[in-house]
C-alpha cells in the first residue's frame, strides 16, 4: 500500500527524465522496480521501529507490572542491545580497559607508518571534522543552541592563513593562534547580537551570518581572490627542515592528532567546569537555569566563543593542509555535515561526536561506489536518528553522584 | 529614463515579492500550526517546477495545444506538491510531535537535504531550460519596457491565491480549525478538532502555495535545477519573519518589502550582494522587533 503510493508519488521525478532541448523523454521503467521494493522494505522496517521506539518511551509500565524482578528495572533491550551491552561492560573493566587504551594509542600512533599515504590523508580530514564535530557539540549538544553557521568559523580559520599568507607571507604557526583569536572574536560578534534568539531564529540568523562570509569572501575579489580561491598555501614547517610530501602529511597527521587530543581533554574538562555545567542548564530550560543563577549571558558568549574557537584553528590546519582554499568548501551543506556528525554521534557526547565525525567521513570515503548518494545518506540519517533515536549513537551519559551501598558499608567497617 | 528605471525596479520587486509571498504563506501557516520552521518548504518550490517541466517536457511531444499543456502540467505539478508536503509531514514531522522543537527542527533540515537530493541523482545537476508557458497576451502600449508579461501574471495570480487563501481561513470550517489550533492545540483538540487533519492540510495548502511560486518564478526566470529552492526557501523565511511569523498579511507585507528592497538594493547599490542585505535585514528586524511588523509578541510561558 505504502509502495503504491511511493510509487505514485515518485513517478515523474523518478521514471521520467525530459530533455528540453532535443524533445525527447526518457522513460525509466526500472525505477519503478526499485523504488516498490525499496519502500515494501523501508516501510515495514519504519513501521516496526516506531511501534517499538513508542513501546520504549513508555518504559516505567514495564517496571510497574513487575517491581520484584531486577530485569524489571531495564528497558527491555534487543538481543544485539544486551550483547553490545555485556561487550562494554567488559571493556570498562579496569584492566582490559588499560589494554584498550594502550592498543588504541599504539595504533593511533603506528597508523600513518602501516598504512598508505592516501589513507592517511583521508584520516586527516576525518580528524578535522571531530575537530569541527566537537567544537559544534559546546554549542549544540550542551547548549542546545542550533548553530548552522558554524562552517563560516572554520572559513575565518582559513581565511585567516590565505589572507596572510597572501599579503604578508605569514607562515603556519604564526597564523594558528592568528586564526583562532579571529574566529574567537567573529564567534562573539555573532553571538552579541543573537543572544536574544532562540532555537528557530538563532538557526536562521547564524546560517544567514555564514551565507555572508561566504558571498563576501566570493565577491571581494581584491581581498580574498574570489571564486578562484588562495592557492599555494604553504604547507607547515618543522623548525625549517625541508620535508617531502610523504613526511609532511604524516606530519600534518600528528599535528592533528595532537591537537584532536587537546580539544577532547579541554572540552571533557569544560563540560564538568561551572560554566559547563551552566551551559547544560541553558540548554534545558533557559529561564529555570536563570533563576537559579546562570548568567545567560556570559554563558552563550563563552559557549560561542569557544565553540569557534576549535573552528578557527580546523580552518588553519585544513588551508595548511589542502595549500588551497576557495568559498565552495564552506557552503551551508558544510555546516550541516558537522551537524549530521553531532547528531549521529549523540548531542552532548564528546565520545559521540569522534565517533560520529569518523563514521560519516570516513565511511563515504570506502565505500566510493556510493559518494554519490552521501549527502542524500545525510539528509536520511538526520531524519531516522532524530525520529528512532534522538540521543544518537553514544547517548550521552549524566554525571551522576550515585549512592552506592557496598563502599558506604566498607568505609564503615 | 530615471523614474522608467526606478519603476522597473518596482515591478521587479513587486515580481520577487509575489513569490515570496507565495512561499512564505506556507513557512507562515506551518509556523503558526506546530511551530516548526519546515526547511523542507523550499524544497517543495522546487519540486513543484522540476514535476511542471517533466509535464509539460512529456506534453509537447503529444502535440496539444500550449494552453492546455499549461493548465495540465501546472495542476499535475500542483497536485503532486501538495501530496509531497502532505507525506514530508507524515514522514518527518508527525513521529515528533511531542519531541524537542530542536529534534524536529534538525529533522526538518535532513529532509530538506534528501529531497534536494533525490532531485539531484533522479534528474540532473545542470540548470534545465524551462520551457514558456505563460499564454501570448499584449499588453497596452505604455507599459512595456516597465512590465513585462510573466511579471504581470506573477502578480495577478499571487493576487488571486491570497483572496482564495484569505476567504477559505476567515469563513470556511477547516479555516476556522486552523485558527484554532494556532491559538491553542490542546484546547482545540478538547473541543473536537481533529488536529492531526488541521495539520496535514495545512501542509497541502502550503505546499500548494509553494509549487504554484516554483512554477510561475520558472517559467519566468527560464530556467531551473535542484538548488533553487534553497535560497528562495531562506528568503521567504526572511519575508516571514519580517511580516511578523505566523501572521498571513504579515507574510504578504513582509515578502513585498522584502522585494522591494532587494530589488532596489540589487538596481542601485549592487547586485551581488542582494542575498548579503537580504540577512542583514533578518538580523536586524530579529533585534530591535523581533515579533516583526504585524506579528504579536510572544509572551513565553513558564
Amino acid at each position: 500500500m505504502i509502495s503504491i503510493w511511493f510509487i505514485f508519488l515518485t513517478f515523474p521525478i523518478m521514471v521520467m527524465k525530459v530533455n528540453t532541448v532535443t524533445k525527447t523523454v526518457v522513460w525509466r521503467w526500472h525505477n519503478i522496480a526499485l523504488i516498490g521494493i525499496g519502500t515494501f522494505v523501508i516501510s515495514t522496517v519504519w513501521r516496526l521501529a516506531l511501534e517499538r521506539s513508542q513501546r520504549e518511551r513508555r518504559p516505567d509500565e514495564a517496571v510497574h507490572h513487575d517491581p520484584s524482578s531486577p530485569a524489571g528495572a531495564e528497558e527491555p533491550a534487543h538481543p544485539i542491545i544486551a550483547r553490545y551491552r555485556t561487550l562494554l561492560a567488559a571493556a570498562m573493566r579496569p584492566k582490559t580497559k588499560k589494554f584498550l587504551i594502550a592498543a588504541f594509542v599504539v595504533f593511533v600512533v603506528l597508523f600513518p607508518f602501516i598504512s598508505s599515504l592516501y589513507q592517511t590523508s583521508i584520516m586527516i580530514t576525518a580528524l578535522i571534522y571531530v575537530m569541527l564535530a566537537l567544537g559544534l557539540n559546546i554549542v549544540i549538544g550542551l547548549g542546545g543552541m542550533l548553530h548552522l553557521g558554524y562552517i563560516a568559523f572554520f572559513a575565518v580559520g582559513a581565511y585567516t592563513y590565505g589572507i596572510l599568507y597572501r599579503f604578508f607571507g605569514v607562515g603556519f604557526w604564526v597564523a594558528l593562534p592568528i586564526g583562532a583569536v579571529l574566529s574567537v572574536v567573529a564567534g562573539v560578534l555573532l553571538a552579541l547580537p543573537v543572544l536574544r534568539l532562540r532555537g528557530d531564529y538563532l538557526a536562521i540568523v547564524t546560517l544567514g551570518f555564514a551565507e555572508i562570509v561566504r558571498i563576501v569572501m566570493n565577491n571581494w575579489t581584491s581581498l580574498s581572490n574570489g571564486p578562484q580561491g588562495i592557492g599555494g598555501i604553504p604547507r607547515p614547517g618543522l623548525f625549517g627542515i625541508p620535508l617531502n610530501l610523504s613526511q609532511v602529511t604524516i606530519y600534518i597527521y600528528f599535528l592533528i592528532v595532537t591537537v584532536v587530543a587537546i580539544t577532547i581533554f579541554v572540552v571533557h574538562r569544560f563540560e564538568n567546569s561551572r560554566i559547563g555545567r551552566a551551559l547544560v542548564a541553558m540548554g534545558e530550560d533557559d529561564i529555570a537555569a536563570e533563576a537559579m543563577g546562570v548568567d545567560l549571558t556570559k554563558t552563550k558568549v563563552i559557549a560561542f566563543a569557544l565553540g569557534s574557537l576549535w573552528a578557527g584553528i580546523g580552518g588553519v590546519i585544513f588551508a595548511a593542509r589542502t595549500t588551497f582554499i576557495n568559498p565552495a568548501s564552506f557552503t551551508v551543506w558544510e555546516s550541516i555535515i558537522v551537524l549530521s556528525c553531532v547528531v549521529l554521534g549523540g548531542m552532548g557526547s564528546i565520545p559521540g561526536s569522534v565517533i560520529g565525525a569518523l563514521v560519516l567521513i570516513l565511511v563515504p570515503e570506502y565505500l566510493r561506489a556510493f559518494s554519490d548518494y552521501r549527502m542524500l545518506m545525510f539528509g536520511a540519517i538526520l531524519v531516522i536518528m532524530m525520529v528512532f533515536r534522538p540521543g544518537g549513537l553514544i547517548q550521552k551519559k549524566r554525571k551522576a553522584y550515585t549512592f552506592d551501598v557496598s563502599t558506604e558499608t566498607e568505609v564503615v567497617s | 529614463m530615471n523614474t522608467e528605471y526606478f519603476f522597473r525596479l518596482f515591478f521587479s520587486g513587486l515580481t520577487r515579492g509575489s513569490i515570496y509571498a507565495l512561499l512564505a504563506l506556507g513557512y507562515t501557516m506551518v509556523y503558526g500550526i506546530i511551530k516548526l520552521i519546515n526547511f523542507a518548504h523550499g524544497e517543495i518550490y522546487m519540486i513543484g517546477a522540476f514535476t511542471a517541466l517533466i509535464i509539460a517536457g512529456a506534453l509537447t511531444l503529444t502535440g496539444m495545444p500550449a494552453l492546455a499543456i499549461l493548465v495540465l502540467a501546472s495542476l499535475v505539478a500542483l497536485l503532486y506538491s501538495s501530496i509531497y508536503g502532505f507525506t514530508i509531514e507524515k514522514i518527518a514531522y508527525k513521529p515528533l510531535r511531542k519531541a524537542p522543537r530542536l529534534s524536529v527542527l534538525i529533522s526538518a533540515i535532513g529532509m530538506s537535504m534528501f529531497l534536494q537530493n533525490y532531485v539531484l541523482l533522479a534528474q540532473t545537476s545542470n540548470f534545465l531550460p524551462f520551457p514558456q508557458l505563460l499564454p501570448d497576451i499584449t499588453l497596452p502600449e505604455s507599459w512595456q519596457g516597465i512590465v513585462t508579461l510573466p511579471q504581470f501574471f506573477i502578480f495577478v495570480a499571487t493576487a488571486i491565491v491570497m483572496v482564495i487563501l484569505t476567504l477559505l481561513i476567515k469563513f470556511t470550517r477547516m479555516g476556522k480549525s486552523m485558527r484554532a489550533t494556532s491559538q491553542d492545540r490542546t484546547m482545540a483538540m478538547l473541543s473536537g478538532i481533529n488536529v492531526n487533519r488541521v495539520i496535514s492540510y495545512t501542509f497541502l495548502i502550503g505546499s500548494f502555495t509553494a509549487a504554484l511560486g516554483g512554477i510561475l518564478i520558472s517559467s519566468y526566470t527560464g530556467q531551473i535545477n535542484y538548488f533553487i529552492g534553497f535560497l528562495a526557501g531562506i528568503k521567504a523565511f526572511v519575508a516571514a519573519v519580517l511580516g511578523g511569523i505566523g501572521s498571513i498579511p504579515g507574510a504578504v507585507l513582509g515578502s513585498m518589502v522584502l522585494g522591494m528592497a532587494e530589488s532596489y538594493a540589487a538596481g542601485y547599490v549592487s547586485s551581488v550582494y542582494e542575498d548579503v542585505f537580504a540577512f542583514i535585514i533578518l538580523v536586524l528586524i530579529l533585534i530591535f522587533k523581533p515579533s516583526g511588523l504585524l506579528g504579536k509578541p510572544e509572551t513565553q510561558k513558564v
